[in-house]
């Protein structure tokens, strides 16, 4: 298939940039899309061009790297996948594709697809996580019972693998999707409870001072959001920040 | 920095009030509601009950108050939320579509907000300031039976009528999103009773706002 790609390209984070046009021909139904990325680049470094900076690491859905809003969409058409799941099948022959950076405030472009997203990592390191000390002495881990139903919406939360695609896609710019999914992972087990409160009063005041935008519950975090995190972890980001407010 | 203020300086805590101010009117507004239904079918009903509101103190000094807080602070949190949240994008996509993942009711609030707004303005030198002048400035003497005709009067013209027709209609657009909306901020989703609310909001958000639709229409055509 032949398609015109319409890419953002941005020298660096100083400077403005722009979406430039570009054709690629006989591109295969079934290469992936970061394939067809790559022979792009391919090409433009035959021109002698500069080529595309993306974010790529695994290509298979886990490390949360890839971050293309492709035609409008977080991670382009398709339910439920990361940009280095989509593949080209998904479009169709002589269309055009415009592809952008993930754009927020807290989120600012490095070189043109690539954006810095230790806004994250520093909400991470805000609270989430649990202090033990797991130097030789780790309890059997079938020693404290869980319920399965908490066990099993932890698990939903831990797969949150910190794409930024509930960033992108929101309208707000809002990242409660993310540290929702981080606070219940660990607010639903008896090992998280114990810093339970902090955890939510530390993780929500550094993701308001990153300068993300407020959720209105327009639901479209979920989803665009690769994992099919659920907004029900939002409303119970809400609970354990309100009850953690009057602790 | 009290808690208090540390909670509503925060995002989640803004989110809150919002979601409080908004349940508040809700309440407000079915009662409204209730008290005009009463027009179309009892003169006597509306008159007693208008006249107990515009008398009572409790209700004038206490309540009345209270609900001119709400509306104004959500119209104002309403405004500042936005304001942020457009500055938490800097550079705008040049293709988004929001319809893929989201309706357009939620998407829109601020302008469903903004219609509603002027509408206030409207309704407010309609009825709210008409009574002001009447009990306290010009102070005339309290007339139980006055209020029926009063609200007849209004619905004469049909570019009102046509105003408050359209306004009613973004209402129930504002409220399709606003109500399970302001749930979900407070907290309350469970797979179990969130599908409830969700019906709840629904059929609040399309029974109320045409429910007033149709006591101005029923005046407005008895008018003609
Ligand atoms: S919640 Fe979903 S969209 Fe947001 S960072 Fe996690 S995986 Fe990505
Ligand atoms: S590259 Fe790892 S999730 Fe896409």
């Amino acid at each position: 298939m032949n398609l015109t790609l319409k890419v953002w390209r941005q020298k660096n984070s100083q400077e403005k940039g722009q979406l430039e046009t570009y054709q690629v021909k006989n591109i295969s139904t079934d290469s992936s899309f970061l394939e067809m990325m790559d022979i792009l680049n391919e090409q433009l470094v035959n021109e002698g061009k500069e080529p595309v900076a993306f974010d790529h690491d695994c290509r298979e859905g886990i490390c949360g790297m890839c971050s293309l809003f492709i035609n409008g969409e977080a991670h382009g058409p398709g339910e439920e996948i990361t940009t280095c799941q989509l593949h080209m099948r998904e479009f169709k022959d002589g269309e055009t594709i415009h592809i952008e950076p993930w754009r927020a405030k807290a989120f600012p472009v490095i070189k043109d697809l690539v954006v810095d997203r230790g806004a994250f990592d520093r909400i991470m390191s805000a609270g989430g996580f649990i202090s033990v000390n797991t130097s030789g002495n780790t309890q059997d881990a079938n020693a404290i019972p869980v319920p399965k139903e908490d066990a099993d919406m932890a698990m939903d939360a831990a797969t949150c693998i910190g794409c930024g695609a509930c960033v992108a896609t929101c309208k707000n710019a809002s990242a409660m999707l993310f540290v929702s999914a981080k606070v219940s992972q660990f607010a639903l087990l008896p090992q998280g409870k114990v810093e339970a409160a902090e955890r939510a009063q530390n993780m929500v005041s550094q993701m308001d001072e990153e300068g993300f935008g407020n959720c209105t519950n327009t639901g479209a975090c979920e989803v665009e959001c690769p994992k099919g995190i659920s907004i029900e972890n939002i409303a119970r980001m809400n609970r354990e920040y309100l009850s953690s407010s009057f602790k | 920095m009290g808690w208090t203020k540390q909670f509503f300086n925060s995002s989640i805590g803004k989110k809150f009030a919002m979601a409080l101010s908004a349940l508040f009117l809700l309440i407000f507004l079915l009662q409204h509601f209730a008290i005009n239904v009463t027009s179309v079918f009892s003169e006597a009903t509306f008159n007693g009950i208008s006249h107990f509101m515009g008398t009572n103190p409790l209700i004038q000094f206490v309540i009345q108050p209270i609900l001119l807080f709400g509306i104004v602070f959500h119209f104002v949190m309403g405004f500042v939320l936005e304001f942020k949240n457009k500055n938490s994008r800097e550079v705008n996509y040049a293709m988004n579509k929001g319809s893929a993942n989201s309706s357009w009711m939620s998407r829109n609030m601020i302008y469903s907000g903004l219609v509603i707004l002027l509408f206030m303005g409207v309704h407010f030198y309609d009825f709210w300031i008409p009574e002001l002048t009447f009990k306290y400035v010009e102070i005339n003497p309290s007339d139980p039976n006055r209020y029926h005709h009063e609200l007849l009067e209004k619905f004469h013209d049909p570019i009102r009528v046509g105003i408050y027709c359209l306004a009613f209609i973004l209402l129930a657009l504002h409220l399709l999103h606003g109500f399970q909306s302001s749930f979900q901020s407070m907290g309350v989703n469970h797979r179990k009773y969130t599908p409830t609310i969700r019906k709840l909001g629904n059929a609040y958000a399309i029974l109320i706002p045409f429910g007033f639709i149709f006591i101005a229409l029923f005046h407005y055509i008895n008018s003609l």
